[in-house]
């Protein structure tokens, strides 16, 4: 198994314990992942300003990568879904297809249509799969109750996904975690947002959203929150001070990357999976599973 | 009507008042002529958008099915220069429910792009495109930092995506200093 690595931004700007506990992972799994220069913002943020700008950019990502006839895996749920679409929307239309590719050839690329684009959640709950991830397992993590937070785009938009999940009633991370021997709590709203997206249009709103989630998740007596996306990292992790003083509450509430919980349950060094770089502190939470 | 105007002019609040005058019947067709936008013509606004949208749960400024009456009725001036056509935080819950298959985070999206098209940029995302022209990420990278956690450098490439942003007109928004409408 081999993948372009697509970083994006948010990850090697302020979460680097996403992509190293990734990179952990896929060594543990037999996982190859490649790095690939050149790489750009997948589109995401352009699509505000221009879609035709936003699509280029997508297609200029999935053509770096088909030159090098590789599919890509991603770590953050807002690159997935802005990817899988332009390569869905490119791959079934052949007329926005020609007219891209009228603005790739100028920077000396072609929009081909051979490559696949997947979350590495994803690759691991479809390719590697749960019993696999089971075997590897070498840590009791029984003791840990974890609150699941799946985010947006690792979902929906559902029609770009081929069904691997449901997005009313998702299971994929649920299942990843109960492989690797933790609890999964249930708690309210769960599928709910974490308003990253519009933390600089609006803070207020924002940081409300985020709050609710954090108030739920304290409810349902979790020992932290479970998640893939960067940008949802930032925003219960990184940002978590912020809401607590803006609100006036304690949270303290640890928010680990899902392969950060694979990598414990795996008998892997807590450092060697960065979560000496999570903002709130994992040290208990870490004495718990000793 | 009357009487609610009497009463709002008395408790000294104003009912807004949309003039038929400032109405462009054309815009809905505008919308729907986008990719993406085709969707807004479908719309029986059943409500389903605004019982699921987060936003719209949190603060009654951004509310989707008074958005697509908007666009529907010819408001283009107040919705393109509005605040709300920001606030969709894209969390597709709206486009999973919509029974009519409305695709309401693609029409947001029109909606953005032809406020940009009329000088309303946000100013977030005029900075964040000035970002993206010079480094062809949404931030500056620092490889030192990298460097210091194991990891290896990170190559992106600006020049390529600065010719995208100059074939889309992208570019454009760049040039202007202060003078948006916003």
């Amino acid at each position: 198994m081999k993948y372009a690595f697509y970083l994006g931004c948010i990850t090697p700007y302020r979460v680097p314990q996403n992509e190293i506990s990734t990179k952990r992972i896929a060594k543990e799994l037999d996982i190859e992942l490649v790095d690939v220069d050149g790489f750009s913002c997948c589109g995401f943020p352009i699509k505000n300003v221009s879609y035709e700008a936003a699509l280029l950019s997508a297609a200029r990502n999935l053509c770096l990568a088909e030159e090098k006839g590789l599919d890509i895996c991603t770590i953050c749920s807002a690159c997935t879904s802005t990817l899988v679409e332009a390569n869905k929307e490119l791959k079934e239309n052949k007329e926005l297809r020609e007219k891209v590719n009228e603005g790739l050839t100028k920077i000396g690329h072609e929009f081909k249509g051979s490559i696949k684009v997947r979350n590495f959640a994803r690759i691991l709950y479809e390719d590697i799969g749960v019993d696999e991830i089971k075997e590897k397992v070498k840590k009791d993590l029984g003791s840990l109750k974890l609150a699941v937070h799946y985010g947006c785009h690792y979902l929906r938009p559902s029609d770009i996904y081929e069904n691997f999940d449901d997005p009313e009633n998702p299971k994929s991370l649920d299942e990843l975690i109960r492989a690797a021997g933790a609890k999964s709590v249930d708690y309210e709203d769960k599928k709910q947002c974490c308003g990253n997206v519009i933390v600089g249009i609006d803070p207020d709103i924002s940081w409300f959203l985020a709050k609710e989630k954090l108030d739920h998740i304290k409810t349902s007596g979790a020992d932290a929150m479970t998640l893939i996306c960067p940008a949802c990292g930032t925003q219960y992790d990184t940002n978590q001070r912020v809401i607590e003083s803006n609100f006036k509450v304690t949270y303290k509430l640890p928010i680990l990357y899902l392969n950060q919980v694979l990598g414990l349950a795996f008998g892997i060094e807590p450092n060697e999976l960065g979560l000496n770089l999570n903002r709130v502190k994992t040290d208990e939470l870490l004495n718990k599973i000793e | 009507m009357g009487v609610l105007r009497l009463e709002a002019t008395k408790k000294g609040k104003e009912i807004p008042v949309v003039m038929v005058s400032e109405l462009d019947p054309n815009f809905k067709y505008e919308v729907a002529k986008q990719p993406g936008g085709e969707g807004i013509k479908r719309c029986f606004a059943c409500g389903t958008c605004s019982a699921g949208c987060p936003i719209r749960a949190i603060d009654e400024k951004y509310n989707p099915r008074k958005i697509i009456r908007m666009v529907l009725l010819g408001m283009k001036e107040r919705v393109l220069s509005s605040d709300f056509i920001w606030l969709c935080s894209t969390c597709y819950t709206c486009y999973e429910r919509c029974p009519q298959d409305v695709r309401l985070v693609d029409i947001m999206r029109v909606l953005k792009n032809m406020a940009v098209k009329e000088g309303y940029i946000h100013p977030l995302y005029k900075e964040q495109m000035r970002l993206i022209n010079s480094y062809g990420t949404v931030y500056k990278i620092e490889n030192r930092r990298r460097e210091r956690y194991g990891l290896p450098p990170f190559k992106s490439e600006a020049k390529e995506i600065e010719e995208i942003f100059k074939m889309t007109g992208v570019d454009d928004l760049l040039k202007t200093k202060g003078a948006d409408k916003k």
